[in-house]
């Protein structure tokens, strides 16, 4: 699936808010790789940082108040010291972005097809009638029936799944390398959400983009993504392959995110595993590791700051929890069998 | 848990009265047209004509999509919005039409707790207040006695008791949430309708406050209708489930039956729908994806309201509506093309899984 060097590397990002209650560190460290054809998924709660990541690579958190450290270089272009011009071309030529809420990103007293048509001829020089077509063409490809005469219709006129379709039509008119999807589906119905993530992937193959999807949803993740990052209050707590993930997790709080799911494939429980207390406000993290007030398993060592190293023997799967393997194995099974934190 | 519920259901619930019951309640939102003559040209059909009863202790999950009637079909019930027709009972009382003066000392037996726990709380409110003031208008306590009162809730729900002083913007979201059912159980209500109550709530804090919710149905002998879309959610709290389309339910029926048996398509295209967070499981299992937006309510598909989005309709799902009539596994479905015990609901078998 995934070959080659990767398209977007990102090493020790860092963003940083000054706020009237101190230093709100968002994102603090962050380093991914994300290669063509492949889907990477962000995972966490809210305020984890998955979303400022994202934002961060587009240059949206800039401003006078916010401190953006690290590199991330996508063809050559370093998106954190690139200038806003610079920045500005990588965005409509070489990522594209779509949101939650597909409402509030589109203008709502311009025609749909318009709006895809403005966004090709800011960066084509060809005619309306040839950028009208592509623009239906575009449309077609998303799933849009009646192309045609949809192209012609405002956004008020078109349900939340025909929206978000068509805002992904915007990013794709730009033909990106990089597609980075902001919980694309969560203000969606569930049978909506199952036609756009299968068209999601459907055009991360055909298309050979690479994908970053940022959402909460473990059951989408489970559907469409090759590798995962977990975030907890603006780092990455754990990274693996979809299967490292989803079968040997490493880190406490991914066990507590696996555990508190309530799932249909399985037996109803009386009880769900919750994750006690709440994430830590960003401006006082606790010392050492972060999720250490929540988690049933800590011991001494906490107070110090973990690393983020492959603790799990194998390559690719990294994490940042102290506690040995064979610990891990036997804290992770819950009584049920199942995988999730509860005190031991 | 589970059999404490349903130990009480059947102790207090089979021979005796349903709390609630709800006959062919109808809520149409008249459309107006013209620009001189404001005159009405339509209706939305949110509700239209939905029948449904609940034992003392049960809880009832009401799921459906967007636009499906769901939240105002509790509303209605509630007489927080006045049905177009139909009929409301509660604890053997019509309550559909009374006089809001009439229907005041009801409001304490009956309390709603709602999704955004943002919008839901006055901003301008310390939490004591917010808490107590239905207390306080309902006579039921006063100055210190009601302090105290206020203060054993909080404690209840999980909160502090020197929270009392504290405005809702100094809370997190499931904090909020909390501050909500402590406001719902003041007055010590019958039944409990929760709107999407954990929706807006992240994973973890999910399952703190549906652990919550359980654990006060117990103390406090609550009858819940939760009204949520997550399947998930529903299944794990809900005794039975009701299941909507456009304004009127399709299926209903025990919890466990409808999630491992549906029998209306409508029931098995949502299973289907939902990401099982195993992708192995995921691989295995066949998708039956629904083509297709939901039609809308204020003109909605002749006969079966479903047919246009169907695998397995045909001509007769356009031209008569479907009854709901009793299946096996004891739940009622309005189709012409039930699916059989060999159909496969979204959930495989732990066994396959």
């Amino acid at each position: 699936m995934s070959d080659g060097a990767p398209l977007l590397s990102v090493e020790d990002l860092r963003v940083h808010f000054q706020t009237e209650d101190g230093v709100v560190k968002a994102v603090d460290g962050v380093s991914f790789e994300v290669r063509r054809g492949e889907v990477l998924a962000i995972v966490g709660e809210s305020g984890c940082g998955k979303s400022v990541t994202a934002m961060s690579l587009m240059g949206l958190t800039r401003g006078p108040n916010a401190e953006i450290t690290g590199r991330a270089t996508l063809g050559g272009t370093d998106l954190v010291a690139a200038k806003e011009s610079e920045l500005r071309k990588v965005r409509g030529n070489e990522i594209a972005m779509i949101f939650q809420d597909p409402m509030s990103s589109l203008n709502p007293v311009h025609r749909v097809g318009a709006q895809i048509v403005e966004q090709i001829q800011a960066h084509d020089d060809i005619s309306d009638s040839d950028a009208k077509a592509r623009a239906i063409e575009l449309l077609k490809s998303v799933g849009i029936p009646g192309a045609e005469e949809r192209a012609n219709s405002y956004p008020h006129e078109f349900s939340g799944g025909m929206r978000q379709r068509a805002m992904i039509a915007m990013g794709l008119s730009v033909e990106p390398d990089l597609l980075i999807a902001d919980e694309p589906t969560t203000a969606l119905d569930v049978t909506i959400q199952a036609q756009i993530m299968r068209l999601l992937r459907k055009l991360n193959e055909d298309r050979g983009l690479a994908t970053i999807l940022i959402t909460h949803d473990l059951g989408v993740v489970a559907q469409v993504a090759d590798r995962i990052l977990v975030m907890y209050a603006g780092e990455i707590v754990e990274t693996g392959t979809l299967e490292q993930i989803f079968y040997d997790p490493q880190h406490p709080y991914t066990w507590g995110l696996l555990g508190s799911v309530m799932r249909l494939d399985r037996e109803r429980s009386d009880r769900l595993a919750q994750i006690k207390g709440q994430p830590p406000s960003l401006a006082s993290l606790p010392e050492g590791c972060k999720f250490r007030p929540r988690c049933p398993h800590a011991f001494g060592k906490c107070t110090q700051h973990p690393e983020l190293e492959a603790r799990a023997g194998d390559g690719p799967h990294l994490d940042r929890c102290w506690l040995d393997a064979e610990r891990k194995r036997s804290a992770r099974t819950m009584k049920s069998g199942e995988i999730g934190l509860e005190a031991a | 848990m589970s059999e404490t519920i349903s130990q009480r259901a059947q102790a207090t619930g089979n021979g005796s009265a349903p709390l609630l019951e709800v006959r062919d309640l109808v809520k149409h939102f008249p459309i107006h047209g013209g620009l001189l003559f404001n005159h009405s040209v339509g209706a939305v059909r949110a509700v239209d004509g939905v029948s449904f009863s609940i034992k003392p202790g049960e809880t009832l999950g009401l799921v459906g999509e967007s636009g499906c009637g769901k939240s105002t079909l509790a509303r209605t019930v509630l007489q927080l919005l006045t049905p177009t027709s139909g009929s409301v009972r509660f604890d053997g009382q019509e309550i559909s039409g009374l006089k809001r003066r009439k229907l005041q000392p009801l409001r304490r037996e009956m309390q709603m707790i709602f999704q955004d726990p943002y919008a839901s709380l006055n901003p301008r409110k310390r939490i004591g207040e917010i808490v107590g003031s239905p207390m306080k208008l309902h006579g039921i306590a006063e100055g210190a006695e009601l302090r105290k009162q206020v203060e054993e809730l909080l404690d209840r729900v999980g909160l502090a008791p020197e929270h009392y002083n504290r405005f809702p913007h100094e809370f997190s979201g499931g904090q909020r949430q909390r501050i909500g059912i402590a406001r719902a159980l003041a007055l010590k209500p019958k039944l409990i309708i929760a709107d999407e109550p954990v929706s807006a709530l992240d994973v973890s804090i999910q399952a703190q406050i549906i652990n919550l919710l359980e654990d006060l149905q117990d103390e406090f002998d609550l009858t819940y209708i939760f009204v949520a879309h997550d399947l998930g959610v529903v299944r794990h709290v809900a005794d039975r489930v009701a299941v909507m389309y456009l304004g009127k339910i399709v299926e209903s029926g025990p919890a466990s039956e409808v999630y491992s048996n549906p029998v209306h398509p409508y029931t098995e295209a949502l299973l289907s729908a939902v990401p099982i967070p195993d992708p192995r499981a995921n691989r295995e299992r066949k998708e039956k994806i629904l083509e297709g937006d939901v039609p809308s309510p204020a003109n909605p598909p002749a006969a079966c309201r479903f047919h246009t989005r169907c695998p397995y309709a045909t001509e007769i799902c356009s031209e008569i509506e479907p009854e709901l009539v009793k299946h096996r596994g004891g739940q009622w479905a309005a189709c012409h093309h039930p699916l059989g015990p060999g159909a496969t609901a979204g959930a495989p078998s732990p066994a396959s899984g």
